[in-house]
C-alpha cells in the first residue's frame, strides 16, 4: 500500500533539491507554498504541476530558464545529474592570503610605521611587492567609509520646517487650547552608491584593490550601495561582497565573475543595467580605464543616460594618478563630458579621497 | 463566485475582454484560492494593473489602487488624520468652554476624523481587490511596512484600535523590476513573471478589445509590434501601447498600416524620441 501524499511530498521535495543544485534559491518555506498550491490543483496534470511550482519557487526571471531545465529533467523521466559549476582559472586571478587576511604576520610583512605607511599611501599599488600590497589591502578594509546623506520619508521633531499636525493637537489637547504650532523634518538617510568595477584585462593589476575597495563600501553601508563587476558581462556582486572577511568575500566574487581579462564592453553593459535597474538618486561610480572595445558612441549615449538618472557621476581611472595623464582613450573621451568627476584610483590615498567624495557629495 | 480551475478562470476573464494565459490565469487562480498576494513582474505594458481592474469587474468588487513613488509613506498609504477639522473641532469646543481632555481626545481621534488611505480602506472594504503598482518605484523601507500589512492584514491605529479584514482582499502587486524587490515580500506571493504576448495572442487580443479593427490592421500592428520588440529600444512597445496605437489608427479611419498613417501615429507606440528616430531613420515600419 503505498502513500500518495507522502510520494507527493518525498517528489516535491526531491525537485527543490534539483532546483537549489541548479541555483534557484527555493528553500523550505517556499517548498511549502507549492504543496499548497497543489492542493488547489491537479497533480496528475503536468502543466498544472509546472505552474504550480514555478509560481511559488521562483523569484526572479533569471530563475525562470533555470526551472524549465530541472522540470524537464526532473518530471521528464530523467533525472539529471546537475554539475556542479566549476569554478575556472577565476580563482587564481584572486588568488587571496588568506594568511594576509586574518592579520597574521608572514614574516614578509612588518606592522606599519606611520611613516612607511605615509610611503605606501602613495604609491601605485600595481608596483607594490605582495606584502605591501597586503598591507595596503589591509588599511584600505579599515577606512572609515562616510556616506552623502539625503531625505528619507521619516520625520522628526524639529524647531522648524513643516507642521507637525499630530503632535499640535496633541498639545492642544494636553493644554486645553490651541496654544502652539509644533514642526517637524523628514531625518536623513545614506545616499545609494551604484558601482561598476571594470575586471578586464587591462584593469588587472587594479581589480583586487578596488574589489576590497567595493567590500569596505559595501560593509560600510550594506543597504545603500550595490556592485556590479563590468568585463564583457554585467555581474552584480553585492551580496558576495557582504561577507564580513574580504577573503571570504573576494573568493565569491571570483566564483561569479564570468569573465576576467576579457575586454571591456563597457556601453553595452551599462545599456543592460539602465534596462533592468535604475540608478535614479544614486551616485554612480565606474571604476575603468577607459580601454572600450566596444563602440564609444555607444558608450556616449548610454553615459549620457546614466547621468540624467543618477545624482552623481564619478568615474575612477587607475591611470588619472600619472602626471602626464590626458583622458584620451576613446572610451574615456566619450565619457568625459558626462561625468560630476573624474578621480584617480591607483594608491590608498587615491581611494581615500574617493571616500571623501562619496561622503560629501 | 465559486471559480473550480485555472480554465475557468480564463473563460471568465475572456468574458471581461481579458485573454489569459494559462501561466497568469493559474497565478490568478491560485492567489484567489490560498488568499495570498499575486505579484507580477514584467515590463511596461504587459498587462499587469489591467489584470487587476479585470479581477475586480469580474468578482463585482471595488478596485482600491495604491501607486506607488518614491518618498511614499504610511501616511500616504494607509490612513492619515483630517487635522484641520480636528483643530476646528477643538477651537469650537474652546468657544463652547470644554475641557474635558479625555473627552476633547474621544472626540477629535473619532472615526469619522480619519481619512482611509488605500491600504486601510482595503482592509475596511469587503471584498475589495488591491492594486500596489509599481512596488519598485517605493524605496525598500516601505516594502518592509507592506510585508508587515500583507501579512496579517490588521493595521493598529494607536488612537482608535485595530482594524482587521475578516477575508482579507485579493491583492495584485505590479513590478517594472527598475530594481530588485525584496525576497521576503516575494515569497509571501505567488511570482509571476509576464512576457510580451506571442504574435497569435497579440492579434486575438486586439480584435477582442477594439471591436472595429479589421483583422488585417491587427495582423500587420502585431507583426510590426513583434519588430519593434526586436530593434533594441529604449522602452519597446507593450500591448498597451498596440491598442493605444491600434486605436488611433482606427481613428484616423485606417483599415490596414500604411507607413504615412503608422508614421503619424508612432507617438502612441513609442515614449522616446530616440525611439521614434531609431525606427523612422531604419524603415522598420515599411514591409508590415
Amino acid at each position: 500500500m503505498r502513500d500518495p501524499i507522502g510520494d507527493l511530498v518525498a517528489t516535491v521535495t526531491g525537485f527543490v533539491r534539483t532546483l537549489r543544485a541548479a541555483g534557484v534559491g527555493a528553500d523550505h518555506d517556499r517548498t511549502r507554498s507549492m504543496l499548497q498550491a497543489l492542493d488547489h490543483l491537479d497533480v496528475t496534470d503536468q502543466g498544472e504541476v509546472y505552474w504550480a511550482g514555478r509560481l511559488t519557487l521562483c523569484a526572479t526571471p533569471d530563475d525562470l530558464p533555470r526551472y524549465d531545465r530541472c522540470f524537464a529533467a526532473y518530471f521528464g523521466g530523467q533525472r539529471a545529474a546537475m554539475a556542479r559549476t566549476s569554478t575556472t582559472s577565476v580563482t587564481r586571478h584572486l588568488a587571496t592570503r588568506e594568511d594576509a587576511e586574518e592579520g597574521r604576520d608572514d614574516g614578509t610583512a612588518a606592522p606599519a610605521t606611520a611613516s612607511r605607511a605615509e610611503i605606501l599611501r602613495h604609491r601605485d599599488v600595481a608596483r607594490l611587492t605582495e606584502a605591501e600590497r597586503a598591507e595596503v589591502h589591509r588599511m584600505l578594509a579599515m577606512l572609515r567609509n562616510g556616506r552623502a546623506r539625503r531625505r528619507s520619508r521619516r520625520f522628526e521633531s524639529a524647531h522648524r520646517g513643516a507642521l507637525d499636525q499630530r503632535r499640535t493637537i496633541r498639545d492642544a489637547l494636553r493644554k486645553g487650547e490651541v496654544a502652539r504650532l509644533r514642526h517637524k523634518r523628514h531625518t536623513t538617510r545614506p545616499r545609494t552608491v551604484v558601482l561598476f568595477v571594470d575586471v578586464s584585462g587591462s584593469m588587472a593589476p587594479y581589480a583586487e584593490t578596488l574589489l576590497r575597495f567595493a567590500h569596505a563600501l559595501v560593509r560600510s553601508e550594506p543597504r545603500a550601495t550595490r556592485v556590479y563587476s563590468v568585463g564583457t558581462r554585467l555581474t552584480p556582486i553585492t551580496a558576495e561582497l557582504r561577507h564580513r572577511d574580504p577573503g571570504t568575500a573576494l573568493n565569491e566574487v571570483s566564483k561569479v565573475i564570468p569573465d576576467w581579462s576579457g575586454g571591456t564592453r563597457l556601453g553595452e553593459e551599462l545599456k543592460e543595467y539602465l534596462a533592468r535597474s535604475s540608478a535614479r538618486g544614486a551616485i554612480a561610480v565606474i571604476a575603468s580605464d577607459g580601454w572600450e572595445r566596444g563602440d564609444p558612441e555607444l558608450l556616449g549615449t548610454q553615459m549620457a543616460r546614466l547621468a540624467r538618472q543618477a545624482y552623481r557621476v564619478i568615474w575612477v581611472n587607475p591611470h588619472k594618478g600619472y602626471e602626464d595623464y590626458q583622458p584620451l582613450t576613446g572610451g574615456m573621451r566619450a565619457a568625459l563630458p558626462y561625468l560630476d568627476d573624474l578621480v584617480a584610483g591607483h594608491s590608498l590615498a587615491a581611494y581615500e579621497e574617493l571616500s571623501e567624495r562619496l561622503a560629501h557629495a | 463566485m465559486d471559480i473550480e480551475s485555472p480554465e475557468k478562470l480564463i473563460e471568465l476573464l475572456d468574458r471581461h475582454a481579458y485573454l489569459a494565459d494559462e501561466g497568469l490565469a493559474t497565478a490568478a487562480f491560485l492567489a484567489l484560492k490560498m488568499g495570498r498576494p499575486l505579484f507580477l513582474e514584467g515590463e511596461a505594458g504587459v498587462g499587469k494593473t489591467e489584470l487587476a481592474k479585470t479581477l475586480a469587474t469580474l468578482l463585482k468588487a471595488p478596485l482600491i489602487r495604491l501607486q506607488c513613488y518614491e518618498g511614499l509613506d504610511a501616511a500616504q498609504a494607509l490612513y492619515d488624520w483630517d487635522f484641520a477639522r480636528q483643530l476646528l473641532h477643538l477651537k469650537a469646543a474652546e468657544a463652547a468652554g470644554i475641557t474635558d481632555v479625555s473627552r476633547l481626545e474621544g472626540e477629535i481621534y473619532d472615526r469619522r476624523f480619519l481619512i482611509a488611505r488605500p491600504l486601510l480602506k482595503a482592509i475596511e472594504t469587503q471584498p475589495s481587490v488591491l492594486l500596489v503598482d509599481e512596488i519598485d518605484r517605493a524605496d525598500d523601507e516601505f516594502e518592509a511596512f507592506l510585508l508587515e500589512v500583507l501579512s496579517d492584514f490588521t493595521i493598529s491605529i494607536p488612537e482608535l484600535g485595530t482594524v482587521s479584514a475578516k477575508t482579507p482582499p485579493v491583492v495584485v502587486v505590479t513590478s517594472n523590476r527598475t530594481r530588485e524587490v525584496h525576497d521576503a515580500l516575494k515569497r509571501r506571493c505567488l511570482y509571476h513573471w509576464l512576457e510580451h504576448p506571442s504574435f497569435d495572442r497579440e492579434v486575438a487580443i486586439l480584435l477582442r478589445r477594439l471591436p472595429d479593427c479589421t483583422e488585417t490592421l491587427a495582423t500587420q500592428v502585431a507583426r510590426t509590434a513583434e519588430r519593434l520588440r526586436q530593434a533594441d529600444l529604449v522602452k519597446p512597445p507593450g500591448v498597451a501601447e498596440t491598442l493605444d496605437w491600434t486605436e488611433a489608427l482606427l481613428t484616423l479611419g485606417a483599415k490596414e498600416l500604411d507607413p504615412g498613417l503608422a508614421a503619424a501615429t508612432l507617438g502612441a507606440a513609442l515614449k522616446y524620441r530616440e525611439d521614434v528616430a531609431h525606427v523612422l531613420g531604419n524603415g522598420l515600419l515599411s514591409h508590415a
